[in-house]
């Protein structure tokens, strides 16, 4: 039905150049070469020449080799049949299961109306006081959690999915390394999370093109479920490395490069993937939780710069803690006063304190006289960083909420807090330890 | 020109498209390129030769080469008449809940909507009559829209003098019925309706001129009103990292400026930001009017994952509705966030047109459309004498948060006030974030000049000697020197800082501001006598608990009142320590 092309004038990089008419702008094709079956994805148009990039690659691909154009744009299959299964960027089946073809859909669709979204009022509780009192996660929300290679992000969003109370949980992986594929699916399933999980997994030796299409095959299907009021959690690892693809293929494509040779569309690009977070009226919602590693953990590195300007705050991990400086939810003012009335004055005279904490740490570095006042700071602090700070601290917002109250009061008296009065004579423990 | 000039599609490179054509094109024309059975809105942006390239306004997945382009010789325009106010429009002026009406939860390319109703009836009153001389811009009668006399002008367009050949009597006319008509010299006639277009990229100047500006706009925020003061018809952009506040902080001032008009801008930002104020406006009552806050607010809405093009147009749209408006005697504000995610959209198109690119790639045109964006602004005299204006406040996202960026470059050449947010102050939860020993302000403030000096200066003082103590230690410095720091310190935490969910402290009017003030400066003017540094910040702290107290209390409320009592206590005891020392 389709026409086979074998009119392949230009190979560079993983974008293959064929001459040929009537060919819609992203159109998707297949290649057939001695390594296989490829799908490509029509880039540019330059009158009868169209480039493809070729999502496994352009390696063994020869100048005779067939190109057939299927007529649309990148689809994947969707729905309830797609949970428990793990796919690859271009949605193959990786779990010796069978190839699904029910509900294609169209990826990378139109954006939400901004006039059919809702203010988010859900808080995501988490368990982890550095979320839940600090920076609440709020349903519908974007956010990635900034780090550096090595500290344990993968962990985190594993631990935030599976405490979180949601109804199903996509895994997109990016250049992921084989043990983390494998940490991800096996905590799923020991957490007997993995029959409501999809996975779709591009690993660090998978082709790089392939890599691009994972958050938009992954909030695609996630769009589509929550249209049918399902509560999805996506979770994006690591978005430095689908930067990384974009950049490959956009230096490949010669483009001007903007910013250490990141295309100028990586903003459009990035804030295309994070908008599709939405809690639609009267049906589901899709929150977003990503990983971006920063390089050389600089934070003003055009991908996390980037980022930053389009999720909703950032997580900021660090030698294995959220720090509070760094970090931020946009959202928690929507939901941090409806928990308790203590919870901001909390929020706010704790980060505050412990802000002078950090400078009193800093003086008694440099080997200057403590004062009463950096002594009792310092004591703060450490009660803070142990039984706060933590990972490994798992209770509910309610008593993290009063732990606050008591490493206050153990540390400091009422007026040295600055909190208003009203609230002292209403929290204030009567008799601290 | 009665058929219609068409071309075909040769080359397509994202959201650029090369038209080949055969008879001519107009630069910055509106074009359709037809694929299937939609219509996508482009603009040509170059020519060369017999072909054209255009930006597409949507999305271009599908387009074929050889797909049927049809020219339309109109600039991009936008639709200017009553129903603007309380409107959400994306940047090409569609009513984004109508859209969301026709195709529910996501947009649809293709589908353009009027901005303003056709069958929308007004009750016209006319001004002018028969014989009458007019010029563009002149008001020829008015309808009442929301709280606001809104005028219908002769339009913008016309050249010279033009006579008034008849006008319609007062009653009800819908847009698409002519309420005057009129004739020139040459004895041309036009018929004038009470709405009409205009290319959003030219500035609209039917006044008799442009003037200083002089009046302070009161924002309600303390750190901006009191020290880098903004003026009605001025200019100022707000440039900071991601998280130190830029939207909360243009929230507010949509919310609590004294101004006629707000016209939001949200320009490549996030959608859920907009939404709050979409969601929340129409609740909110504004208390000068006692109307609903969007009864005084558009909403020019296209975010970041709306397409690109659009993006850049926004901002052009947004401030030929600010003009309309000011043509009214109204004051308006616009509030665009953020401007450096147009400038993006413009690197974005310069790269795929394959210009040579300026600094970080951006095109080498950057700071002259920025600075002709901001010119745009200002404080007008009508031909009536009535004033109007038009104040622009921008945010900026500088990459990396670094101010020496081209686009933070390219804007503070051109503003009058410079409101720099920084990191340090927002990781300390100081709100609003805007750091006073960066920003700057060129405009006058209802503070007293000896006053604002006077804050700026022990701002910077207490800075200096925080900064010695860091590296001498805090036993390095006297007590009188420890007591300046904390002082300015107090300053900055009970006044500078604003709590901007107290719904009290949020925003305060310019006559408490002038008090508090007043109270801060007998503080700061005072010498006191500690025994220690210890008990100078002992006093400090608990001045400032109090004083914390004192702004989240209702101005002249018992609650207030009692509050000061309580400092001016404390304060007294200080001061008779130090006569009796004296």
């Amino acid at each position: 039905m389709h026409k086979s092309y074998t009119s392949i004038v230009q190979i560079a990089g993983d974008v293959i150049t064929v001459e040929v008419d009537g060919i819609g702008y992203l159109e998707i094709a297949e290649i057939s070469s001695r390594r296989g079956k490829s799908l490509a994805q029509v880039i540019r148009i330059d009158d009868k020449k169209v480039s493809l990039q070729v999502f496994a690659g352009s390696k063994g691909v020869s100048t005779g080799d067939k190109v057939r154009f299927l007529g649309h744009a990148m689809r994947v299959a969707s729905g309830e049949n797609l949970l428990g299964r793990i796919f690859n960027g271009s949605g193959i089946a990786l779990d010796r299961g069978p190839e699904l073809s029910q509900q294609m859909i169209e990826i990378a669709g139109p954006p939400v109306n901004p006039a059919k979204r809702i203010i988010p009022t859900k808080m995501i509780r988490t368990g982890i006081p550095m979320i839940d009192v600090f920076n609440s996660l709020v349903e519908s929300q974007k956010l990635p959690i900034f780090s550096i290679a090595g500290e344990p992000y993968n962990e985190l969003m594993a631990r935030i999915a599976i405490q979180a109370e949601v109804d199903i949980i996509i895994l997109g992986g990016m250049g992921l390394k084989y043990d983390d594929y494998l940490f991800f699916r096996d905590t799923l399933e020991e957490q007997g999370a993995l029959s409501r999980s999809i996975l779709f997994i591009h690993t660090a030796s998978d082709p790089v093109v392939e890599c691009l299409l994972v958050p938009d095959i992954s909030l695609a299907v996630a769009e589509k479920f929550a249209l049918e009021g399902k509560k999805v959690l996506v979770l994006l690892t690591d978005m430095t490395n689908f930067c990384d693809a974009l950049k490959e293929v956009s230096i490949t494509m010669e483009q001007v490069p903007s910013n250490r040779g990141y295309p100028g569309d990586l903003y459009s690009q990035l804030a295309a993937r994070y908008e599709k977070a939405v809690d639609f009226e009267g049906a589901g919602s899709i929150t977003i939780l990503a990983a971006t590693t920063m390089p050389g953990d600089d934070v003003t590195h055009p991908v996390p710069d980037n980022t930053g300007y389009i999720t909703e705050g950032q997580f900021y991990l660090k030698n294995g803690v959220i720090e509070p400086f760094g970090s931020l939810s946009r959202l928690k003012q929507q939901v941090n006063g409806k928990t308790r009335d203590d919870h901001r004055t909390i929020m706010d005279t704790m980060i505050q304190l412990f802000a002078s904490y950090r400078q009193s740490v800093e003086k008694q570095a440099m080997g200057f006289q403590m004062s009463e006042w950096d002594k009792k700071l310092l004591r703060y602090g450490s009660l803070f960083e142990t039984k706060i700070m933590s990972l490994k601290v798992n209770i509910p917002l309610e008593k993290a909420l009063d732990l606050g109250w008591q490493i206050l009061a153990e540390c400091f008296s009422p007026e040295e807090t600055g909190i208003k009065k009203s609230m002292i004579a209403k929290y204030w423990p009567k008799n601290p330890q | 020109m009665s058929e219609k000039r068409a071309g075909f599609v040769t080359r397509i490179n994202s959201n650029i498209v090369t038209v080949s054509f055969d008879s001519f094109v107009v630069q910055n024309e509106v074009a359709y390129i037809i694929t299937g059975s939609q219509r996508l809105k482009s603009e040509v942006i170059r020519v060369r030769g017999k072909s054209a390239e255009m930006q597409v306004y949507e999305n271009t997945t599908g387009l074929k080469v050889g797909d049927r382009v049809e020219f339309t010789e109109e600039l991009l325009s936008v639709e200017l008449g009553p129903g603007l106010l309380g409107q959400i429009f994306d940047g090409l002026q569609n009513p984004l809940p109508q859209l969301a009406k026709e195709c529910g939860f996501f947009l649809k390319r293709g589908v353009y909507i009027k901005a303003l109703a056709e069958e929308s009836v007004w009750e016209f009153f006319p001004i002018l009559k028969p014989g009458d001389k007019v010029r563009a811009g002149e008001r020829l009668g008015f309808v009442h829209e929301k709280i606001f006399k809104h005028y219908i002008f002769a339009p913008f367009n016309l050249n010279a003098s033009w006579e008034v050949v008849s006008i319609v009597p007062k009653g009800n006319y819908n847009l698409k019925q002519p309420v005057a008509r009129l004739k020139n010299a040459d004895a041309e006639e036009i018929d004038v309706f009470l709405c009409q277009n205009w290319p959003v990229k030219i500035p609209i100047q039917a006044y008799s001129e442009k003037i200083k500006p002089n009046e302070a706009l009161v924002t309600k925020m303390r750190l901006i009103d009191s020290l880098f003061p903004v003026a009605r018809g001025g200019t100022y952009c707000i440039p900071g990292p991601f998280g130190a506040g830029k939207t909360v902080l243009q929230q507010l001032t949509s919310r609590h400026a004294e101004v006629d008009v707000v016209i939001i801008a949200a320009c490549g930002e996030r959608a859920g930001e907009v939404v709050e104020t979409l969601r929340t406006f129409p609740e909110l009552i504004d208390p000068r009017t006692n109307k609903p806050l969007m009864d005084r607010t558009i909403i020019i809405c296209n975010t970041s994952s709306m397409p690109v093009a659009a993006r850049e147009s926004s901002v052009y749209t947004a401030v030929t509705l600010a003009e309309y408006y000011r043509q009214m005697g109204l004051h308006v504000l616009l509030l665009a966030d953020s401007t450096s995610r147009w400038a993006q959209a413009m690197r974005e198109m310069s790269g795929r047109l394959e210009e040579i690119p300026g600094e970080e790639a951006f095109p080498a045109y950057l700071e002259s459309r920025i600075a002709a964006f901001y010119e745009r602004a200002g404080l007008v005299r009508l031909y009536d004498n009535s004033i109007g204006s038009v104040t622009i406040g921008g945010a900026v996202s500088p990459a990396g948060g670094n101010f020496e960026e081209p686009v933070t470059q390219a804007t503070l050449k051109v503003v009058g006030a410079f409101h720099g947010l920084s990191r340090e102050r927002s990781d300390a939860r100081r709100y609003p974030a805007i750091d006073p020993l960066i920003s700057w302000s060129k405009y006058k403030s209802f503070i007293e000049e000896g006053i604002m000096r006077k804050g700026h200066e022990i701002l910077h003082k207490s800075n200096a000697i925080l900064q010695m103590m860091k590296v001498i230690g805090e036993e390095g410095v006297s007590l009188p020197d420890y007591v300046e720091y904390l002082k300015g310190d107090f300053l900055d935490s009970v006044y500078l800082q604003q709590n901007a969910f107290d719904l009290v402290d949020e925003c305060t009017p310019e006559e408490r501001q002038k008090y508090v003030l007043n109270f801060i400066y007998e503080i700061l003017n005072s010498e006191f006598i500690f025994q220690d540094k210890s008990g100078a910040l002992h006093f400090f702290q608990q001045l400032r608990q109090l004083f914390r107290g004192w702004n989240s209390s209702v101005w002249q409320s018992e609650e207030f009142k009692s509050i000061e009592k309580e400092m001016q206590v404390i304060l007294k005891e200080k001061q008779t320590k130090e006569e009796m020392h004296a």
